[in-house]
C-alpha cells in the first residue's frame, strides 16, 4: 500500500521501471509476431488488416509507453536526485501524479487495443487517421494523456537541477547524466505541448469534423505532418539524449579515467536539444514542401550530426589508454558506440535530399531508426539498468550470464537490422505484410535475428530477476564510481543520505586517490 | 528567478538559530526561500507549455488565414466586437484584482485578500456568462462546425474560421474554468487564514497562471474579432 501513495523518487522510479519493462515486453511480442509473419512472402497467419494493426501497436507502445519514459522517468527518477545530493525531486507530488497520469494513459491505450485496435501507424497521419475505423480517437487521447506525464517529469527535472544541487556543486561539477537529462527535460517541456494540441485537433476532427486537417473543409492535411514532426523529431532526442547521458557515466567509470571533453559533451547535449527543434522538415521531403524549404531542412539536419559526433569522439578519447574493465554495463556501452554510430551516419544519408527520395518509406528507414532507437537508446537503457541495478536493488547479478545476454543482444540486433538496410536499399517498402520473392533471403535473416535478439533479452531479464532472490549483497560502490549516488547505501535509505552531502571532488576525478569521507 | 521585489517568504522568518521549522517547509528543501523559488520556476515552466500549446493553434490559424484572407475577413463579421471588447475589459480588471490579492497575501492583509480573490472570481464568472451568450448566438446561426453547421451563405472557406474560433476560445474558456477552480481553492484557504508574509506561494502561482489566461485572451481578441 505504502507504494501507491509514496512520493519518494526512488520508489516512483522503480514503479516506472516495472511499468516500462512491461510495455517493452508487450511491444516486443508484437515485434516477434510481425517478424514471424514476414518469414515468407505470402500471407501466413495475419491478414493485411491485422498486420497494419500489429505494427501500429508495436510502434505506439514502444515509443509512447516504453522508450520516452524509460530512461528519464525510471532510471532518471531514481538516480538524478542522488547524483545531486538531494533528498528528492523538486516536486515529489507532481512526480507521483506523473506516474498516475502515465498509468491512466496506458490503460486507455490498452482499452483502445482491445476494442478495435488502430491501423494508422504510430504517426497518425491525416487524412487516413481521420477516416479509418477502429479506436483511433481513444488512442489519440491516450497519447495526449501520456504527454502530460512526460511534461510533469520534465518540469520536475529542470527545477530539480536548478534548485536542489548539493552545496558546492556548480553547473560544471554536475555528472554528465544530469546534463543529458536536463537537456531532455527541456525538450519534454517545450515540444510535448505541441503534440498535445495536435492530437486534440485530431480527436476533435474525428468526433466533430472540425476540418482543420481536412482539405474538403478548407483545412490542410500536411499541417498535421508539420505539427506532428515539430514534436516528434525533438522526441527522438527525448529518446536518445538520456541514452547518451548514461554512456557518459559508464565509459569513464569502467575506463577509470576522467571523461575527455567534459564541457564539449555537456554543451553538445544542449546544442542537440536546440537544433532538434528546427529540422522536422526532413521527415517531409516527399510530402510536397517547397524545394527551398527542403534544402534548408537538409542543411540543418546535417548540423545535428556535429554535436552527436563530438560526443562519440569524446567517449572514444576517454577510453584511449584507460584501464578498461569489460563488465556488463561497459559491454553494453561499447555496443552503443558501434550501433549508434551506424544509426547516426545512416541518418546523414537520409538527410541528403536526392538519396532520401530513393530511401524514403523503405526498410532503410526502419533500419535507421532501429539502429538509433534500439541500438542506441535501448542498449543504453540496458547498460544503465545493469549499471545501477546494484544500487537500486542492493544485489549483484551473475556477471557471466549477463555478458552472454549482452553478446546475444548485440549479435541478434545486427543480424535483424543489417538485413533491413540491405533490402531497404534494394527497394523493399516498409509497412507491408507481404513482399516480392526476391527479398525473402533478407527477411529470413531478419526474422532469425529477431529470435537471437529475443533470446539475449530473455537471458538478461532472467539474470536480473534471479539476483532478486538473493540477500542484499551489493557494496555501496561496486564499480568504484565517483558520482554521489554511490556514496550512500545500496539500496539507499529513505532520505537518500544520512547527512546533507557536500561536494568535495568532481564526478570523474579518477586520477586522484579515493578518499572516503563522512560529511 | 529572483526578480520579485519583496523578500521571498522565509528570508526573515522561520529561519533563525533555534532550529525553528516552518510547518510549510517540505523536508527536501533547506529553507523557505529555496522552496519558493523552486515552486515559481516550476510554474514558469508550466506556463511555457501552455504558451506552446496555444502556439500551435495560433500558427495554424495564421497559415489558414494567409491562404483564405477573404473568407476569414467575411467570417469574422459574425463575431460580436462589443461583447469581445467587454470581455477583454472584464479580464483586465480581474488581472488587476489578482495583483491586489497577491500583494494582500504578501503583506498579510487577510480581508483585502479575500475581497480581491472574490472579485477575481466574479470577473471570471462574468467572462463566462458573456461567452455563453456569444456561443449560443453562434450556434443558433448554425455556425458551430460539424453536423451542426448549416450556414449556407457566405464564402466557401468560412467554415474553417469557425473551427479555429471554437477551438481557440474553447480551450481558453476551459482554462478560465480551471483558473476559477484554483481561485476558489485559494479563497477557502485564505478564509482559513493559511496565507501571510511567511507563506503565500500558492497565491503567487495561481496569480501567474491567471495572468497568462488573461494574456492569451488579449491576443485572441484582436486575432479573431478585429481582422482587417
Ligand atoms: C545524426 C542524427 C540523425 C539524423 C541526421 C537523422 C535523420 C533522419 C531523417 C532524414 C529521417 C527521415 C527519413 C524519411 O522518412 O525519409 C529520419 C527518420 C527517423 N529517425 Fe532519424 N536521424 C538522426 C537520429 C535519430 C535518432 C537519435 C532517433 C531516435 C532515437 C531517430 C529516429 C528516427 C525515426 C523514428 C525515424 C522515422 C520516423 C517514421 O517515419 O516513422 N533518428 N531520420
Ligand atoms: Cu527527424
Amino acid at each position: 500500500m505504502s507504494w501507491l501513495t509514496t512520493v519518494d523518487h526512488k520508489r516512483i522510479g522503480l514503479m516506472y521501471l516495472w511499468s516500462v519493462l512491461t510495455a517493452f515486453l508487450l511491444g516486443g511480442l508484437f515485434a516477434l509476431a510481425l517478424r514471424l509473419e514476414l518469414l515468407t512472402p505470402k500471407e501466413d497467419f495475419m491478414t493485411a488488416e491485422t498486420y497494419n494493426k500489429v505494427f501500429t501497436l508495436h510502434g505506439a507502445v514502444m515509443v509512447f509507453l516504453f522508450i520516452i519514459p524509460a530512461i528519464p522517468a525510471a532510471l532518471g527518477n531514481f538516480v538524478l536526485p542522488l547524483m545531486l545530493g538531494a533528498k528528492d525531486v523538486a516536486f515529489p507530488r507532481l512526480n507521483l501524479a506523473s506516474y498516475y497520469v502515465y498509468m491512466t494513459g496506458a490503460i486507455m491505450a490498452l482499452t483502445a487495443i482491445l476494442t478495435g485496435g488502430i491501423d494508422t501507424g504510430w504517426t497518425f497521419y491525416t487524412p487516413y487517421s481521420t477516416t479509418t475505423g477502429g479506436a483511433v480517437t481513444l488512442m489519440t487521447f491516450s497519447v495526449f494523456v501520456l504527454g502530460f506525464s512526460s511534461i510533469f517529469t520534465g518540469i520536475n527535472f529542470v527545477a530539480t537541477v536548478h534548485k536542489l544541487r548539493a552545496p558546492g556543486m556548480g553547473w560544471f561539477d554536475l555528472p554528465l547524466f544530469v546534463w543529458g537529462t536536463y537537456a531532455t527535460a527541456i525538450i519534454q517541456v517545450l515540444a510535448t505541448p505541441v503534440l498535445a494540441i495536435t492530437l486534440l485537433l485530431l480527436a476533435f476532427e474525428r468526433m466533430f469534423q472540425i476540418g482543420i486537417f481536412d482539405a474538403k473543409l478548407g483545412g490542410d492535411p500536411v499541417l498535421f505532418q508539420h505539427f506532428f514532426w515539430f514534436y516528434s523529431h525533438p522526441a527522438v532526442y527525448i529518446m536518445i539524449l538520456p541514452g547518451m547521458a548514461i554512456i557518459s557515466e559508464i565509459i569513464p567509470t569502467f575506463s577509470k579515467k576522467h571523461i575527455f571533453g567534459y564541457r564539449a559533451i555537456a554543451f553538445s547535449s544542449v546544442a542537440i536539444a536546440l537544433i532538434s527543434f528546427i529540422v522536422w522538415g526532413h521527415h517531409m521531403f516527399t510530402s510536397g514542401q517547397s524545394q527551398l524549404a527542403a534544402v534548408i531542412f537538409s542543411f540543418l539536419t546535417f548540423l545535428v550530426a556535429i554535436p552527436s559526433g563530438i560526443k562519440v569522439f569524446n567517449w572514444v578519447a576517454t577510453m584511449y589508454r584507460g584501464s578498461i574493465a569489460l563488465d556488463t554495463p561497459m559491454l553494453y556501452a561499447i555496443s552503443f558506440l558501434l550501433l549508434f554510430t551506424i544509426g547516426g551516419l545512416t541518418g546523414i544519408f537520409l538527410g541528403a535530399l536526392s538519396v532520401d527520395i530513393h530511401l524514403h518509406d523503405t526498410y532503410f528507414i526502419v533500419a535507421h531508426f532501429h539502429y538509433v532507437m534500439m541500438g542506441g537508446t535501448v542498449i543504453a537503457f540496458l547498460a544503465g539498468v545493469h549499471y545501477w541495478w546494484p544500487k537500486m536493488f542492493g544485489r549483484m547479478y551473475n556477471e557471466t550470464w549477463a555478458r552472454i545476454g549482452c553478446l546475444l543482444v548485440f549479435i541478434g540486433f545486427n543480424v535483424t537490422f543489417l538485413n533491413q538496410f540491405a533490402m531497404g536499399a534494394k527497394g523493399m517498402p516498409r509497412r507491408y505484410y507481404s513482399y516480392l520473392d526476391q527479398f525473402q533471403g533478407n527477411h529470413i535473416g531478419s526474422t532469425v535475428g529477431s529470435w537471437i535478439l529475443a533470446l539475449g533479452l530473455f537471458i538478461a531479464a532472467g539474470v536480473l530477476m534471479a539476483s532478486l532472490r538473493k540477500k542484499y549483497d551489493a557494496p555501496d560502490n561496486p564499480w568504484g564510481s565517483k558520482t554521489m549516488e554511490w556514496e550512500t547505501q545500496s539500496p539507499p535509505i529513505t532520505h537518500n543520505f544520512p547527512n546533507n552531502p557536500v561536494m568535495l571532488h568532481g564526478p570523474y576525478d579518477y586520477n586522484e586517490p579515493v578518499v572516503r569521507r563522512e560529511a | 528567478m529572483s526578480s520579485h521585489t519583496l523578500p521571498a517568504p522565509g528570508d526573515t522568518h522561520g529561519h533563525d538559530d533555534h532550529g525553528h521549522h516552518d510547518p510549510n517547509l517540505q523536508h527536501h528543501f533547506v529553507e523557505m526561500a529555496q522552496q519558493f523559488d523552486t515552486a515559481k520556476l516550476g510554474m514558469w515552466l508550466f506556463l511555457a507549455t501552455e504558451i506552446l500549446m496555444f502556439g500551435g493553434l495560433f500558427v495554424g490559424f495564421g497559415l489558414q488565414q494567409a491562404k483564405f484572407p477573404e473568407a476569414f475577413k467575411a467570417a469574422h463579421h459574425h463575431l460580436d466586437r462589443s461583447m469581445g471588447a467587454l470581455n477583454t475589459v472584464v479580464l483586465l480588471i480581474s488581472s488587476f484584482t489578482m495583483v491586489l490579492a497577491v500583494w494582500a497575501a504578501q503583506t498579510g492583509k487577510r480581508k483585502v485578500l479575500i475581497t480581491n480573490l472574490a472579485l477575481t472570481l466574479v470577473c471570471a464568472g462574468t467572462f463566462l456568462v458573456v461567452k455563453f451568450f456569444e456561443y449560443s448566438h453562434k450556434i443558433h446561426e448554425g455556425l458551430l462546425p460539424g453536423k451542426f453547421f448549416h450556414y449556407a451563405h457566405g464564402q466557401p472557406n468560412e467554415y474553417i474560421f469557425f473551427s479555429f474560433y471554437f477551438m481557440m476560445t474553447g480551450l481558453h474558456g476551459s482554462h478560465v474554468i480551471l483558473g476559477m477552480g484554483a481561485i476558489t481553492w485559494l479563497l477557502i484557504r485564505a478564509i482559513k487564514g493559511d496565507f501571510g508574509p511567511g507563506y503565500y506561494t500558492p497565491v503567487d502561482l495561481v496569480g501567474l497562471f491567471w495572468h497568462l489566461v488573461d494574456l492569451i485572451w488579449i491576443y485572441l481578441f484582436p486575432l479573431l474579432y478585429l481582422i482587417g
